[in-house]
């Protein structure tokens, strides 16, 4: 599984990061969590607001830092 | 090349402001589109795009859920951007160029009238913000 993590590095795309990461290890889901900065990857999602998070190709929420639970849930949904 | 395109952060203290035209068939929708890209470049907000909605794309979607405001032009009260952000549970702020004085089908796509509505909207929008 993929987890992108899409932003220009600031502090709520950082912190988007680390719970993607924990929600990772809380699953036991083996998934590879990256962080992606370019503007052009971004838009080709259609995301207008960063931090996003993207979970096999679908973007499950952009502009908010979701909850860890949340996280996990879509990552269960989409092992 | 400028294509107008910007990905806001949330990290900033701006609101987030997303923009949609119903970019309709219509006379008075081909001046939605251009008032919206022209309140684009004023600085009212991000454009972005409604078929994007329509096709289920999860990146404009849940961009919609998380901005501060949108705000969709639709150029008759078919209201077709109006009621696209509605399916997906956002409400929208609205403005129906019918209501504003326009007629559909009769209605010449001029510079001059793009000014006028484009200059009617900012005017509501920088009110609403800063009453």
């Amino acid at each position: 599984m993929i987890i992108e993590v899409l932003g220009p590095g600031c502090p709520k795309c950082t912190k988007t990061y680390e719970l993607a990461k924990q929600a990772a290890t809380n699953t036991g889901v083996e998934a590879e969590v990256v962080k992606i900065s370019d503007l052009n990857a971004i838009t080709n999602y259609g995301v207008m607001i960063t931090p996003a998070l993207v979970i096999n190709g679908k973007v499950k929420i952009a502009g908010r830092i979701p909850k860890v639970e949340d996280i996990e849930k879509w990552i269960t949904e989409e092992k | 090349m400028d294509n107008g395109r910007k990905v806001e952060c949330a990290c900033g203290g701006d609101k987030t402001v997303l923009l949609y035209s119903c970019s309709g068939a219509a006379d008075v929708g081909e001046i939605a589109d251009r008032v919206t890209r022209k309140i684009r470049h004023e600085g009212i907000g991000q454009m972005t795009c409604l078929a994007g909605i329509g096709a289920g794309l999860t990146g404009f979607i849940e961009s919609a859920k998380g901005a501060c405001e949108n705000l969709t032009i639709d150029g008759c009260p078919v209201a077709c951007a109006k009621k696209t952000l509605e399916r997906i549970g956002v409400t929208p702020i609205s403005y129906i160029l019918t209501d504003m004085g326009l007629k559909k089908g009769s209605t010449p796509v001029t510079d001059r009238v793009i000014n006028e509505i484009a200059g009617k909207i900012k005017t509501q929008q920088l009110n609403r913000v800063n009453p």
